[in-house]
């Protein structure tokens, strides 16, 4: 079957296009991009001109918890969330229960993603067996099973030595090392960014330089192996500053930044509800100056991409003193209204440079295929109406988890269909209503 | 005069006019205003005459029932509030952690649900997670009063604190407050901190930099680690207990070396006011952040606080019940 989605603003930056095109979709594929293309029995999506028609959207920081932890996400409700949220394929981190640190993990994973039939699962295996940071995993058999990186996230990859030989490894099989930066004696038992709330609140803190120590050493030793090192959720501006300074002399270093770190503060804290366990997560929320060096680095390009470190956990687990609570907080869902609302339409970024964080940028720094509208490439393909007022309701995430700190916030600019190779997998149903 | 004559009148001495607190829970110090903070101490006044009486106790809350749930060890606060509730002829019983269901692996959540069930008018909770109470006070109709949570609050002792030093003093306004030791671990630190500041004292913290809180420049106090600056010209020194173990998180090198450098010794304390009061919230380390001859001594008023922490605890429940009886007639 032939679609044609007509009258939007198709926004690719791999290819530069940006204005006002028509897109061919055939079968899983996309045909054509161009100019008033003829409907020649085709199925129209006639969307009106504001709304953008973007490269399909890459999560590449999610935990979908199966296997192991169904009560929290399944592959099936994960994948739900993430087309709900305009993401196309989302890249899901190895501390399941087993850790996949096997091949045969990674084919369970795969095959439930196949299944279940919504976005593209591109498996992380772990670093080190068990994530214990003792012992390589086998990461050649891993990266042949389909896994495209490797992480033991939650935690750091632990010494110093651990990390040399991972970089060399998977330097020499093309996969890049995503580190959870975070020294663990400065970090020590602290659930709550170190500064005046967290110790107006009574709550240990972790200082920024607890992630940005262990940022500053795997910059350099990704200089020392030459391989690529990709930082995972970065929140301090130390840690900004030894990114950006390793680029500069030319070292294989990205990273990402989640939507909450470039949108909340520790300030949060001490709002109406103290002690929310919504507003625990790792890296913790930072301070103001944290988050502003967060925005600047999403403007100037030395964040890479936006990832939302998607971990659900249950209600029940969260309904419990601060201290004692996982870290984590569900993102699919809020994450490209946050961008516009937050980003693009306060002036910070373009929406150009918003899809090249969502999308572009995503499939280019874990070589996973994606990231572009080019004719002949499978047909992932993400509409948003950058002016659509979304009010999230956490009750109805398709997520199986609703621990949102966004609840009941109005945000402008929502998603409005999603389409993985071809098929239309998720559809605002405000759209139906626009097409009638 | 009957006993109970006198209390639902307590002396209108304030000159506010804060008759009553506004929340159904006492938290903490944060969320009261001076006038609040000065309706409990007048009211506790009126109750410390209680406990001069041969026969303690008055009805005041004859058929309330007060659950004590305390989740870490306590002598001396479980202790204050038991007396206390047993004087406003309260219904009481006191909860430890042994005995709790919280060893079989249930929720705080669920403990307190169950207990709730069983309709209690106040819960007294003592929790080692700052924010403990908050979460109860959430869940819960029953009005939570903080008896100390993790590294957060203790409002009531940083009120008994100020009711001892409002005794000896007269006022809290422009007094040099001195409170040396953990500054870091201490809820009774951010109490105090929150208390003196609303009543206009000047608060002086001193302790090792390793012991000292991040955005301290945020608390409204003079802070150092000159013990004699601190002391100096002092109306009131209070010092915090160290936890011994806390070497092993690299806070100090050693007790010895500790007491040298902040122990609270006679020869320091002469640069305080020649009318200084020396306090300690308990328990003490006798060698350690205080010198025998100190807490022994003249100036000290650590058994004062103890005593006036009954009355202090008396009035606050007497104030919460009040408020619930009064938003019962409102209704």
């Amino acid at each position: 079957m032939s679609v044609i989605v007509k009258g939007g603003r198709v926004v690719d930056p791999a290819s530069g296009r940006d204005g006002a095109f028509d897109l061919q979709i055939d079968g899983d594929r996309i045909v054509r991009v161009g100019r008033d293309l003829p409907a020649d029995g085709a199925r129209v999506i006639e969307i009106p001109g504001s709304w953008i028609v973007a490269p399909g959207l890459i999560d590449i920081h999610v935990h979908l918890r199966e296997p192991g932890q169904e009560h929290k996400e399944t592959i099936a409700s994960g994948t739900a969330s993430a087309v709900a949220g305009g993401f196309t394929a989302v890249a899901c981190m190895p501390n399941t229960e087993p850790i996949n640190d096997h091949a045969g993990i990674t084919q369970f994973i795969l095959k439930k993603a196949a299944e279940a039939g919504l976005a593209r699962v591109y498996p992380i295996g772990a670093v080190s067996l068990g994530s214990k940071g003792e012992q390589l995993a086998e990461l050649g058999e891993q990266k042949a099973a389909g896994c495209i990186a490797f992480s033991d996230d939650g935690r750091p990859v632990a010494t110093a030595l651990l990390m040399r030989r991972a970089l060399e490894y998977a330097g020499m099989i093309g996969a890049p090392i995503i580190d959870h930066c975070e020294d663990p004696s400065l970090r020590g038992d602290g659930v709550a960014h170190e500064g005046y709330f967290a110790s107006a609140l009574g709550l240990r803190g972790i200082p920024g330089v607890a992630e940005s120590l262990m940022v500053e050493r795997d910059v350099s030793l990704a200089e020392l192996t030459g391989s690529h090192v990709h930082i995972a959720h970065m929140s301090a501006r130390e840690s900004l500053r030894a990114v950006r300074a390793g680029k500069e002399r030319g070292v294989r270093v990205t990273c990402e930044v989640a939507p909450h770190h470039f949108t909340l503060t520790d300030e949060t804290l001490d709002g109406p509800v103290k002690y929310d366990t919504n507003l625990k997560m790792n890296p913790p929320l930072r301070e103001r100056a944290d988050r502003e060096a967060m925005l600047e680095g999403l403007a100037d390009g030395t964040v890479d991409v936006i990832a939302t470190d998607h971990a659900p956990h249950h209600a029940d687990e969260k309904m419990v003193e601060f201290d004692r609570a996982p870290f984590g907080i569900v993102g699919l869902e809020t994450a490209v209204s946050l961008v516009f609302d937050r980003l693009v339409h306060a002036g910070r970024l373009s929406v150009r440079r918003a899809i090249e964080l969502l999308s572009t940028n995503a499939a280019a720094v874990m070589k996973i295929p994606g990231g572009t509208l080019a004719e002949g490439l499978p047909a992932d393909v993400t509409i948003i109406d950058p002016d659509r007022t979304v009010t999230v309701d956490a009750a109805a995430l398709r997520s199986r988890s609703k621990n949102t700190p966004f609840h009941g916030w109005t945000l402008r600019g929502g998603v409005m269909m999603t389409i993985v190779g071809g098929r239309i997998v998720h559809e605002n149903p405000a759209l139906a209503a626009v097409n009638r | 005069m009957t006993p109970h004559a006198q209390l639902p009148t307590a002396e209108p001495t304030t000159a506010g006019t804060t008759e009553r607190l506004k929340s159904k829970d006492l938290l903490g110090i944060a969320g009261l205003d001076a006038g609040e903070i000065t309706l409990i101490l007048d009211t506790a006044e009126a109750m410390k005459e209680v406990g001069a009486r041969t026969i303690k106790k008055v009805p005041t809350l004859r058929g309330r029932t007060v659950v004590n749930l305390f989740f870490e060890p306590s002598t001396r606060t479980r202790t204050s509030f038991e007396i206390a509730e047993k004087r406003l002829s309260a219904d009481t019983l006191s909860i430890a952690t042994a005995t709790s269901s919280v060893s079989k692996g249930e929720t705080l959540a669920d403990t307190v649900r169950n207990l709730e069930a069983m309709s209690p008018d106040m819960i007294v909770m003592r929790h080692a997670s700052s924010g403990a109470p908050h979460l109860l006070s959430r869940i819960c109709r029953s009005a939570i009063i903080n008896a100390g949570d993790g590294m957060h609050e203790h409002p009531t002792q940083a009120l008994l604190d100020a009711f001892t030093i409002r005794e000896h003093k007269r006022r809290l306004r422009g007094l040099k407050v001195t409170i040396i030791g953990d500054l870091l671990h201490s809820r009774v630190l951010r109490s105090n901190v929150l208390l003196l500041n609303t009543m206009g004292a000047e608060v002086w913290l001193c302790g090792p930099a390793t012991l000292m809180p991040a955005g301290l420049e945020r608390f409204g106090v003079r802070a150092t680690t000159s013990i004699d600056e601190a002391v100096d010209g002092a109306d009131v020194v209070m010092l915090l207990r160290i936890q011994q173990e806390r070497m092993h998180g690299h806070y100090f090198p050693s007790i010895r070396e500790y007491f040298t450098l902040f122990g609270m010794t006679p020869e320091r304390l002469r640069r305080a006011k020649d009318d200084v009061i020396v306090m300690h919230p308990g328990p003490m380390n006798r060698g350690v952040e205080i010198d025998s001859a100190v807490a022994d001594g003249p100036y000290s008023v650590i058994l004062e606080q103890v005593a006036n922490g009954v009355a202090v605890r008396m009035a606050v429940l007497y104030l919460l019940a009040g408020r619930e009886s009064a938003e019962v007639h409102e209704a």
